[in-house]
């Protein structure tokens, strides 16, 4: 389970949030993690293009083959192609990823902006409220969703969405209240501009700036969230193919068919590695332009 | 003829393969029992070279000289070890603002211990008296006490003592201080130098580096002058500060704001004419008016503290007010109550004869043109997105330019009124120097064709020099614009040379208040008597004279 | 700190676990399924209408909602979190016998990551670039994986290829090895990032110069001055680790079979026993928010730094 970077960081310290300083600085990385997440998309939009064959065709008689040139990934317990079954859970992965981080981040601007630009009462019930919210881990908040709604990819988009929405609009609000307070909104002040133009014009731009890098990571962290609840058997339902759910399903023959777990493994991994290089990436372009 | 503490010929320091020096060629000696400054601007390699001498030099640096020799031994080749036994045994190290400079997570106690410790000296309850007895000789009370406590919570002033102390823990004959009161308020910077000149008359060797040519005059014996890397001039305090025979020494000198400078330009620029359309005409009215103002402020234990308390003054069209005090005397506060950015609890303000503090923002919103304000870092009070253009033009009033082409015109021509070229238009603050930046912060000041601009310490930040040019530019404007200022400072030399009348302030209280030339001349209240007896001498009069 | 501010702090969080607790109350309620029909055994079952009414009447769902969350209120504050609906025991009781086996792979996680983090950051930290670029890479690397993939890495390699550890663990030490990584080696990535940036910052700082001109070695200096900064920020973090670390046992303990708070987590969120669900978050939450309590009484004294960003 990665890390809630936002969640925890920001609710406990302004310190030491895990800036870029010493981040990567070799760019093959980025490079990389930029073309790899291109090939993920690709997948998802287009998945006939990357195969022929149906992510649902079952062949006992090829049921756990080791990678080979016919079968690239290997076959699972069905006989069904592995490559296959990744190229199209790129789909739902990407879809819960993209769609739970961009619920989360509309939520968490309301809230964040609410609070951090409404007087002291509006601050204080939205606070409190996102603190009793915090005070629940995001995975057993998603975990209660998903044992109230029943297991979906609707369903899985708004848990996730839920589990990491707060902790985003704890963040929002800080940099809300943190550019209210600089001297640039007070120059503004002085000048005689209205509260609304300086609102549109300093504490907007200012304030999402950090999101884009926090949405960027966000994704990545969606996806595992999501893989990871497949994994439990309470995600999508089988025989969707679905990361997590290929996982899960592997998992009895870990120990004589390793391919069944490396792949979909890898390719979890992999965006969630690609997110977080370009996320840092991101970071420091951002950072280093502004100070 | 004793043998010299220390002994420099050409010594050269440079970081990285290929790149410029940052030290080039300096020499001098130190003999025991005289102070040697070192002066300097930023990026003068006064701090390196001092280090230097520690072996502190930094990650990567390559030292080269010719002789480096403490006490008569060279130390050119020392590696690390070597340098170990001979750092706080024979050289102690005072930096500046103890806040920073002692460990904040240890106590004032084991930090002084720790030169005891590194060098073996006696057992543990040994090494706790001499704690003890080092913190009294410094001037600490309660060493028992404080010795327990943590940096943050002793005073500006004791913090900077027990540095000291941890630094003579084993009584080096040669001590280096690089600027060691430039964090303290004008009192506690005359108590430390005190202690500091104590030290010297018992025989220890100081090293004294520093940018305030005053500290230097006041402790000094001989003083280098270094300027990029290079020593400039070097010889005895009195004839270097007097007779200076290098131009740059020279400007250094001239750009010190003090009595004798008053009503003198301090820096050798010239200004671009002005635009009509900014003369404000001379007049009899009052623009600013302050009665009785009270802030309070509570704070994050709860407890209340009164920031400003029944302060009264007026500003006249077309002159200088200006408010110094210490840290903690209100004046920002009070600065902030004459732009309405805060509301007094009690008492008004009233902007050219109408009600200001008591009206509502929304009626504020339209006068706020009148009056302006820049701060000590114009950098936090820029939108880090903008450039230089952008932060200009927002300040140019759509009621006067509803043009946008006309408001950019405008915007243009105010920077180069500043001194600002029409190439900074298009950059960021960020890649812009100091002075630069302030220049753009008054030029933003200017676009709403003010009567009054607030001016919150904005030179202290700055080299000499580049305040030299900043306070001609402000003097300048006000001349041909017939502008007004609310000038605070904590700089006595600064408000002296700016104001024509003066408040000082002290725990949000006014003490004094007259013209400059009776405050600093015939001053009647104590502590305005403190403050100015409190500076370090005045340097006499140079004999070059500077640009009138 | 004064005992204000501590009757404060207390009150805060007392108010946190109130809302909380209504909150889970409240989605409690919102439950489209009928925990009768839940308690009758399920979608599967077919209940008469008098067996519904019954247990409606026997589990007080017939009450009016107020009431209902008045008698949940005070149960939890006599410690009773309500009955599970499918095992029929007291909610309290099931959290009492998984705890254990939880807070131990719990516990040792902690330590482990932090040994790890601390490990790491001494030996690579503020030294050469190339040293610091493959600390950090390995840092962020390890904070990006995700649990069960890790989980299931190292079961391959350590149990199944090497069979240096058993696949299966037998509650005995060596079962605790690989669970106890897979949970600690993320959270030593993360720790890791924040403590490396505070300890590279802390060398820089005017104080570390102070001690080198004491005479102090550059290990010194590291050792007993920048340490103590860098973990600073980690420990503040350490109330919220140990929620993460909680809630990530769960897929832990799925990965290698291991009994704990994650197995009954997972098998009430599938069968829809929300009582369970509800009081083991709770329980949770709990514990999260009175470590958050601890950690920053204790250290609000020793950095001042500290109290004014806890807030």
């Amino acid at each position: 389970m990665t890390v809630n970077v936002a969640e925890g960081l920001v609710t406990r310290t302004a310190l030491a949030a895990p800036k870029a300083k010493s981040g990567i600085a070799f760019r093959p990385a980025v490079w990389l993690s930029a073309v790899f997440l291109l090939l993920v998309v690709a997948w998802a939009v287009v998945p006939d293009a990357f195969t022929s064959e149906s992510p649902f065709d079952t062949d006992v008689d090829a049921a756990i083959q080791a990678p080979s040139l016919q079968y690239w990934f290997g076959t699972d317990a069905s006989g069904r192609d592995i490559y296959t079954r990744v190229v199209f859970g790129a789909r739902s992965s990407l879809l819960i990823g993209v769609g739970a981080t961009a619920l989360a981040l509309v939520a968490a601007i309301l809230f964040g902006f609410a609070a951090g630009l409404g007087g002291r009462l509006t601050d204080g019930a939205v606070s409190r409220f996102l603190e009793v919210v915090l005070a629940l881990p995001g995975l057993l908040l998603a975990l209660i969703f998903i044992a109230m709604l029943g297991p979906g990819v609707a369903t899985e988009i708004l848990a996730v969405a839920i589990g990491s929405a707060a902790g985003y609009a704890w963040m929002v609000r800080g940099q809300v209240i943190a550019v209210r307070n600089s001297g640039y909104v007070h120059a503004a002040t002085a000048l005689g501009h209205t509260r609304s133009r300086i609102i549109v014009r300093h504490v907007f731009p200012n304030a999402m700036r950090p999101l884009v890098v926090l949405a960027t990571m966000g994704v990545g962290q969606s996806i595992v969230w999501a893989s990871s609840l497949s994994f439990l058997g309470l995600g999508v339902a089988p025989p969707a193919p679905e990361w997590g759910a290929m996982l899960d399903a592997g998992r009895d023959f870990v120990s004589t068919a390793w391919w069944l777990e490396l792949f979909p493994g890898l390719a979890i991994v992999g965006c969630t590695l690609a997110v977080t290089v370009l996320g840092r990436h991101l970071q420091q372009r951002i950072e280093g332009r502004l100070a | 003829m004793t043998a010299p503490l220390v002994r420099v010929e050409d010594l050269t320091v440079a970081f990285g393969a290929g790149n410029e020096p940052v030290v080039g060629g300096v020499s001098f000696e130190v003999a025991p029992g005289e102070c040697f400054a070192i002066v300097g601007e930023s990026g003068s390699g006064k701090s390196v070279t001092a280090r230097t001498l520690l072996g502190l030099a930094g990650a990567g640096a390559r030292v080269d000289a010719t002789t480096l020799e403490l006490h008569g031994k060279s130390v050119l080749g020392n590696r690390d070890r070597d340098w170990r036994q001979i750092r706080g045994r024979e050289i102690g190290f005072v930096l500046q603002d103890a806040l920073v400079s002692l460990d904040p997570l240890r106590t004032v106690g084991r930090e002084i211990a720790e030169t005891l410790r590194l060098h073996r000296y006696g057992s543990r309850s040994k090494r706790r008296e001499r704690v003890l007895e080092l913190l009294t000789s410094v001037g600490v009370p309660e060493p028992e006490l404080r010795a327990r406590q943590l940096p943050h919570e002793l005073s500006g002033g004791q913090r900077q003592r027990a540095l000291i102390a941890s630094a003579i823990a084993l009584d080096p004959p040669l001590l280096i201080a690089d600027e060691p009161t430039t964090a303290l308020d004008v009192t506690i910077q005359a108590q430390i130098l005190d202690l500091l000149a104590a030290m010297k008359d018992r025989g220890s060797g100081l090293i004294l580096i520093s940018h305030d040519l005053s500290v230097v005059s006041r402790l000094a014996d001989r003083v280098a002058v270094m300027r990029d890397g290079l020593l400039v001039e070097q010889g005895p305090v009195a004839d270097v500060l007097t007779a200076p025979s290098h131009p740059y020494t020279r400007t250094l000198l001239d750009a010190i704001p003090a009595a004798h400078r008053k009503g003198t330009r301090l820096s050798a620029t010239a200004l671009p004419p002005t635009d009509p359309a900014l003369i404000r005409p001379p007049s009899d009215d009052l623009l600013l008016e302050a009665n009785n103002l009270v802030k309070r402020f509570r704070g994050p234990d709860g407890v209340e503290r009164t920031a400003v308390a029944d302060v009264s003054f007026s500003i006249g069209v077309g002159e200088t007010l200006g408010i110094v005090g210490e840290s903690g005397s209100g004046k920002t506060t009070t600065a902030q109550l004459a732009l309405a950015l805060l509301e007094p609890d009690e008492g008004t303000v009233q902007l050219g004869g109408t009600v200001w503090s008591e009206a509502t923002e929304a009626a504020r919103r339209p006068r706020r043109r009148q009056i302006s304000v820049i701060y000590q870092d114009p950098l936090g009070s820029f939108d880090p997105r903008w450039t230089v253009r952008r932060i200009v033009e927002d300040a140019v009033p759509a009621e006067l330019y509803p043009d946008g082409a006309a408001r950019r015109q405008r915007a243009a021509r105010l920077l180069v009124d500043v001194g600002l070229a029409e190439e900074h238009l298009d950059r960021r603050p960020l890649l812009l120097s100091g002075g630069q930046r302030q220049r753009v912060a008054i030029a933003r000041a200017l676009a709403p064709e003010p009567s009054l601009i607030v001016c919150d310490e904005p030179v202290s930040a700055l080299d000499v020099t580049i305040q030299a040019q900043v306070l001609d530019l402000l003097a300048d404007l006000q001349e041909r614009l017939g502008l007004s200022y609310l000038f605070i400072s904590h700089d006595l030399g600064v408000i002296h040379h700016v104001a024509d009348r003066v408040l000082v302030m002290r725990e949000g209280r006014v003490v004094e208040t007259g013209t400059a030339a009776e405050i600093f001349g015939a001053p009647r209240d104590p502590y305005t008597r403190q403050l100015l007896a409190s500076l370090p001498l005045a340097e006499p009069e140079p004999v070059s004279g500077g640009p009138a | 700190m004064t005992a204000r501010r501590v009757l404060a702090r207390l009150a805060g969080v007392v108010g946190v676990l109130w809302g909380a607790a209504t909150l889970t109350f409240i989605i409690e309620q919102l439950m489209p399924t009928d925990p009768a029909q839940t308690i009758l055994g399920g979608a599967g079952s077919k209940p008469t209408p008098e067996q519904l009414a019954a247990v409606r009447v026997q589990y007080g769902f017939d009450q009016p909602v107020l009431l209902q969350y008045l008698r949940y209120l005070g149960g939890i504050l006599r410690g009773d979190l309500g009955t599970s609906y499918i095992r029929k025991q007291p909610v309290a009781e099931i959290i009492g016998q998984q705890l254990g086996s939880t807070l131990t792979l719990t516990a040792t996680a902690l330590v482990g990551a932090w040994i790890i983090a601390v490990v790491v950051t001494l030996l690579t930290a503020h030294r050469s670039r190339a040293l610091a670029a493959l600390g950090s890479g390995l840092e962020t690397l390890l904070a990006a994986l995700p649990q069960y993939w890790l989980g299931i890495v190292l079961l391959v390699v350590f149990a199944f290829t090497l069979h240096w550890l058993p696949v299966v663990g037998d509650g005995g030490p060596e079962g605790l090895v690989l669970p106890a990584l897979t949970l600690a080696l993320p959270l030593a990535g993360f720790l890791g990032q924040v403590t490396r940036d505070e300890f590279s910052s802390a060398m820089e700082q005017p104080f570390a110069v102070s001690a080198r001109a004491r005479g102090m070695s550059d290990f010194g200096v590291r050792w007993r001055h920048a340490l103590r900064h860098a973990v600073l920020p980690g420990l503040t973090l350490s109330g919220w680790a140990l929620g993460s670390l909680f809630s990530t046992a769960v897929i832990v303990e799925a990965v290698f079979v291991r009994p704990g708070l994650g197995r009954v987590l997972v098998d009430a969120v599938t069968s829809q026993d929300m009582p369970v669900v509800v009081g083991v978050t709770l329980f949770v939450a709990t514990i999260y928010v009175v470590a958050n309590l601890l950690v920053n009484l204790a250290f609000g004294r020793i950095d001042p730094r500290l109290r004014s960003a806890a807030h």
